[in-house]
């Protein structure tokens, strides 16, 4: 579309109240209704897979922890995966426990933030202080087993770092225990209010074949029926070994996505609490010994908390990896925004854009896009810079030799 | 103490500046302000606009795109205020110190009173290094 024809241009960002991150969003306005969405990003770009190269195999894990704090464990648990894929180990099956336990901890803390911060975006500081309220029990948990409230440092290439203490077992339970009927009633509330329903039910509808066109991945495809989970799919640590449901909801908008994210901290409740029953019959090594990585390749897919993401690394049989990718589960979702919020009021694009659970700082690696019709590469400001030196650095050469 | 500073002491107005954070610190921030640390008890409030802010918050590495952006915000906070650097990235770099991205520390491109280390500080960390600048101001 011509941009030029349209009236009005509403910034968001880069420092935004409604961004927690730096991220800019330039919303194409014609009335109120919003006709085209813009998005710059690269604010948050920090070159983590360049300096992966840099760093040993183990060291790596706590870099990849701090790609995103929200999903801190989610990144590390894909590239121990890609790692173990590479050098074909099999962790021993407490690890798997563990491993899925502080996954699933992850998630039930990761959607009680969003439930939290959609509400405080709609307004109704109540649900935000609610949400906030009762996440910080299961960061208490946290802290009991890993020893941190974020960025818990538990995986390890062949299994977990700690062991889960006997002693701290029925603690867990307990909170999670007193957690459950607390996550109900804010289940109801949310579900049952008319105010939310009026703000979220049809609002920023995905369809199936959006989700299918776009390559959503996460609680925004499921919420629109499209049935994808890596913990289901491609099962990892102890995802297979325990009994839990995918949850779908079919109408796509963001109301869908919200009971999507509830209903799937019960889910992560049961996970855990069938993990920590398996854990207290099962006694065996935490981890097993990964002493050299072969040359090779490797992928890890896991499920974080707004979907897949993924982790590839190639090795050259040195202590170090010669590439590392990350791909995160924000880079698919983000671009749905264009299907989602054309033709939407600029009221509505707040909580549209809040819908997918959007985490900036797992999103921004390097890329470099090229042409799809020409397969020609597009230049960024700084590469037209650099090619116009370099033309006067060889004219210079070519005068120098001349005259 | 001259009236702006006394002024200070009593209801720190915060804005919160993420300069390439990994929502770690960002989280713990917003922590600060629900009901377990509630610091909003104390007059702290979290407000939208730099224009309207006592003390800046800053968190993450300093990346080189938002550099400039970060120079422009110092200079258009009301004096006097202070600027608090948040968490092990704003304070040295931290994990990304050698990164091609870094245009930080912090320090390096506004002046800052308070560091507060940790990756991330825990909310009482947070709110004593804010106790600290309110206790050195007295």
């Amino acid at each position: 579309m011509d941009n030029k024809k349209k009236k009005v241009v509403v910034p968001i960002g880069p420092y935004h109240p409604l961004l927690e991150e730096p991220e800019y969003f330039a919303l194409f306005c014609d009335g109120e209704v919003v006709v085209d969405v813009e998005w710059q990003a690269g604010y948050n770009h920090r070159g983590i897979e360049k300096l992966c190269e840099t760093k040993s195999w183990d060291q790596i894990t706590f870099l990849v922890e701090r790609v995103c704090g929200i999903c801190s464990t989610s990144h590390p648990f894909a590239y121990v995966n890609a790692v173990e894929d590479l050098a074909k180990v099999e962790i021993p099956e407490r690890a798997r426990y563990i491993r899925s336990i502080v996954g699933e901890l992850e998630r039930i803390h990761s959607h009680l933030l969003w439930v939290g911060l959609a509400g405080h975006f709609l307004g109704y500081n109540t649900v935000f202080m609610w949400a906030w309220k009762y996440r910080e029990p299961v960061l208490d948990i946290f802290e009991l087993i890993t020893g941190n409230r974020q960025s818990y440092a538990m995986m390890k290439i062949g299994g977990v770092r700690r062991d889960v203490l006997d002693e701290d077992i029925p603690v867990v339970e307990r909170v999670l225990d007193e957690l459950k009927p607390k996550l109900e009633m804010l289940t109801q509330a949310v579900l049952d209010d008319p105010v939310l329903s009026a703000r979220l039910k049809g609002v920023g509808v995905l369809t199936a074949q959006d989700i299918k066109d776009y390559g959503a991945v996460g609680p925004t495809a499921r919420a629109s029926g499209v049935a994808i989970d890596v913990r289901r799919d491609s099962p990892c640590a102890a995802y297979g070994l325990v009994n839990w449901q995918v949850i779908t909801c079919q109408e796509g908008d963001v109301f869908a996505k919200a009971v999507v994210r509830l209903l799937e901290c019960f889910e992560s409740v049961k996970i855990i609490q069938q993990c920590l029953e398996k854990l207290k019959k099962n006694r065996g090594p935490i981890a097993v010994e990964v002493r050299e990585i072969p040359p090779g390749e490797g992928i890890g897919h896991y499920e974080a908390p707004r979907g897949e993401v993924f982790h590839y690394v190639r090795s050259d049989g040195t202590n170090r990896p010669v590439r590392h990718k990350i791909r995160a589960p924000s880079f698919v979702n983000i671009p749905t925004f264009r299907a989602s919020c054309l033709g939407q009021t600029i009221s509505d694009v707040a909580i549209i854009l809040a819908g997918v659970d959007p985490c900036y700082c797992c999103t921004e690696r390097m890329l470099t896009v090229y042409d799809a019709q020409s397969g020609r590469k597009m230049m960024t400001g700084t590469d037209l810079v650099r090619l116009s030196q370099e033309k006067t650095e060889k004219i210079k050469q070519k005068m120098g030799k001349n005259g | 103490m001259d009236l702006k500073t006394k002024a200070l002491t009593r209801s720190l107005w915060v804005f919160h500046l993420s300069t390439g954070s990994c929502n770690n610190c960002d989280i713990e921030i917003l922590d600060c302000l629900t009901p377990r640390y509630d610091v909003e008890r104390f007059g702290i409030v979290l407000v939208g606009s730099i224009k309207h802010a006592d003390v800046l918050l800053v968190s993450g590495i300093g990346t080189r795109k938002n550099a400039d952006r970060i120079k422009r915000l110092y200079e258009q906070m009301p004096k006097p205020g202070f600027v608090v650097a948040i968490g092990a990235c704003a304070c040295s770099g931290g994990i990304f110190r050698d990164g091609y991205a870094m245009a930080g520390p912090i320090s390096e491109i506004i002046p800052v009173d308070v560091w507060i280390p940790g990756c991330p500080p825990k909310p009482e960390a947070i709110i004593a290094g804010i106790v600290t600048l309110l206790g050195r101001l007295k």
